[in-house]
């Protein structure tokens, strides 16, 4: 982010001679100071994980923290995926990362596709009711995690949901729907109604609409649903100990097992190299589409 | 193709009552123009044909089925929007191809009726493109080829030329013309521009604040308006509509206009202009109205034919054209603008004797503002 604000801004520096050389002067260079103290304050504690998850255990005991590695290993990362002690079992953090992936895909996906045909239905159609219906999603929102917790509990287990994968698929997927229904409700209010009028002039049905006209018109939207349900559902936390058990958690709850385990050794460099594992797929994920995701919380908020 | 019949058709938002009991009968084969100013129903009533609204009251007939509750898309009408309404993730062949794909016509068929489709409208070229790569008049083309396509037994055009520049604009309505006359088809046309609705329509339907004002062609609404608010808007300039007093004297009768403190003018009326309905109103107020060119600038030795009569007045202001000079004379203290020959020699606060030509003379009651006929 720094390094981008920071190119488009050297641009004037080859045309200097237009506009006020003085203020450009001082300005920039204050400017530019405050963007490399904040950059280095948030880009430290990167520093330090990824530095530490590559030394031996001995070099973080013995020595400083900032240091870079004498003996540069991979045998951390290595330990942290595969062999690893979580709980009982030293299996590493393989199997909760794919259950993180079983859990976070089909609840992106349902919780996005549910909320644009949500979006669909609250604009283009107005029924009796519409606006008192949006503001009831808009509310499940502000509802804190804590307080759903037990009748939460409660309904997995009537659906027989209970520690499984799909239990938290489930839960994540009702408390998205509110986020991803708000996304799609404003990009949708400010979609062309002419497009929809004619779509069903020339025959197509209600998911003809939706399908074909709707959805490939929605990327922008699309994009900033997958990265925020993603980010949120990846990294929660509150749920995944809650409602799982052994076999069902969530890679947030293995980390925290991993480095809480109270038996033996601390080995700060695999609980670096986890909690980096951990963090990986959302910031690949926001890499790739991070140039979307203010794009469309612009249009969101602009035309909604 | 096929008639369509609204019969009585009515629209209310609540207690506001947006359409007043429109009644039409198109025939095959007709160019009907709604025409009006904004906020007038034109396009409400566009939508009810359509099937995007229902009505509150009244019935709607396609080729004599009952056509009132039933879905758009079972309707087999087509609409061309203003904006166009293209699918902007669609090439214009998979857009020309959509309401074909909806009604699941066969992949074989699709495929010739977009080839003639869009051969017919020239965009040939085009059909691999996005619509953003089009320019206005393009997307026009592809927005009307996608209404062929599915041969529609009735076309709707909602403004359709708004959004293109004044000289693509006047191509565009020659070409839709000469489509009306290849396809022969039924078509309803919604337009706030008059010139449109004039050169386009086979007839046309005035509409003002939800009520049909006057249904007839385009001869018909520009000659014998029904009432003051149809003269004013068909034609431009505008009809001159001026108060008057019909005055009989010696006989015959003659229109007497003065406002004000101005000096008073006088137009003698031949007998053949004066219908019996218009006799009835000797010695009272009403409202003439006078189209621009039907008064020309009288030369020496000029003789007024049987239905023509000079009167003199004085020039206010002048406007050419180029093709013709509008020209603002004084009529008893009313501006009443006339349509001259580009190059006469006149200049302002100048008087001058004219000469008016009263066969197509139209009064209209001062009360009621309707046609006295």
């Amino acid at each position: 982010m720094a390094d981008a604000t920071a190119s488009t801004h050297a641009a004037p520096h080859a045309h200097g001679a237009s506009g006020p050389a003085t203020s450009f002067g001082i300005g920039r260079i204050a400017l530019y100071a405050l963007l490399i103290v904040l950059a280095f304050f948030f880009l430290m504690p990167v520093y330090v994980m990824v530095v530490n998850s590559l030394k031996p255990l001995d070099e973080i005991r013995s020595g400083n923290l900032m240091a870079l590695p004498q003996a540069w290993t991979i045998e951390p990362w290595l330990t942290a995926w595969s062999t690893a002690q979580i709980g009982v079992q030293p299996t590493g953090l393989k199997p909760y990362f794919i259950n993180s992936f079983l859990m976070v895909v089909p609840a992106v996906a349902i919780s996005a596709l549910v909320g644009a045909l949500n979006g669909y239905v609250l604009t283009q159609f107005n029924f009796r009711g519409a606006h008192l219906l949006f503001a009831g999603m808009l509310f499940s929102i502000f509802i804190p995690f804590q307080i759903v917790l037990i009748p939460m509990a409660k309904t997995l287990g009537l659906l027989g949901l209970a520690g499984t994968v799909k239990g938290l698929v489930f839960v994540h997927v009702v408390y998205g729907i509110s986020f991803s229904t708000l996304f799609f409700r404003n990009y949708y209010a400010a979609f062309p109604g002419e497009l929809i009028r004619s779509a069903r002039m020339d025959g197509a049905s209600f998911f003809g609409v939706f399908t074909r006209i709707l959805l490939p018109n929605s990327a922008p939207i699309l994009v900033v649903t997958v990265i925020w349900q993603f980010t949120n559902i990846w990294n929660d936390f509150l749920f995944g100990a809650s409602f799982s058990d052994f076999s069902s958690y969530p890679l947030t709850v293995a980390l925290n097992n991993l480095v809480n385990s109270s038996t033996g050794v601390k080995e700060y460099n695999v609980h670096f190299a986890g909690a980096f594992i951990a963090a990986l797929p959302t910031l690949v994920v926001y890499l790739l589409s991070g140039k979307y995701f203010v794009r469309g919380l612009m249009a969101g908020s602009v035309k909604g | 193709m096929a008639s369509l019949d609204l019969i009585n058709v009515q629209k209310s938002f609540g207690p506001v009552q947006i359409l007043h009991d429109i009644s039409i009968g198109m025939q095959d084969g007709e160019f009907l123009v709604l025409v009006g100013p904004s906020g007038c129903g034109k396009s409400t009533l566009m939508n009810i044909i359509a099937g995007l609204e229902e009505p509150t009251g009244g019935l709607l007939r396609l080729e004599g089925r009952d056509i009132t509750h039933v879905a758009p898309a079972e309707r087999n009408i087509s609409m061309v929007f203003q904006s166009y309404a293209l699918y902007p993730n669609m090439t214009v062949a998979k857009n020309i191809e959509f309401p074909l794909e909806m009604r699941k016509v066969d992949k074989a068929d699709r495929a010739a009726r977009v080839q003639s489709v869009s051969k017919l409208l020239q965009i040939e070229h085009l059909l691999e493109r996005k619509p953003r790569q089009l320019s206005g008049g393009q997307r026009q083309r592809v927005a009307i080829g996608r209404a062929l396509a599915r041969e529609p037994k009735l076309y709707l055009f909602d403004e359709p030329l708004s959004n293109l520049d004044a000289q693509l604009r006047v191509d565009m309505r020659t070409e839709i013309k000469k489509l009306h006359q290849r396809l022969k088809a039924t078509i309803v046309y919604v337009t706030h521009d008059q010139i449109e609705a004039m050169t386009l329509a086979t007839r046309i339907a005035v509409m003002k604040g939800g009520v049909m004002q006057q249904l007839g062609t385009p001869y018909e609404v520009y000659n014998r308006p029904a009432n003051t608010f149809v003269a004013g808007f068909m034609g431009s300039p505008r009809m001159n509509l001026v108060k008057a007093r019909l005055a009989a004297e010696g006989g015959g009768l003659s229109l007497t206009f003065r406002e004000g403190a101005g000096a008073q003018a006088q137009i003698d009326l031949p007998p053949e202009a004066v219908p019996p309905a218009l006799a009835r109103y000797a010695g009272q107020e009403l409202i003439a109205g006078i189209r621009a060119e039907a008064v020309t600038l009288a030369t020496p030795g000029m003789v007024a034919g049987p239905m023509q009569r000079f009167f003199d007045a004085e020039v206010e202001v002048i406007e050419p054209t180029g093709a013709d000079t509008l020209v603002v004379i004084d009529l008893g203290g009313h501006e009443f603008t006339v349509r001259l020959d580009p190059d006469v020699s006149l200049s302002p606060h100048q008087k001058a004797r004219f000469l008016v030509d009263l066969s197509k003379l139209v009064c209209f009651d001062a009360k009621t503002e309707t046609l006295i006929a």
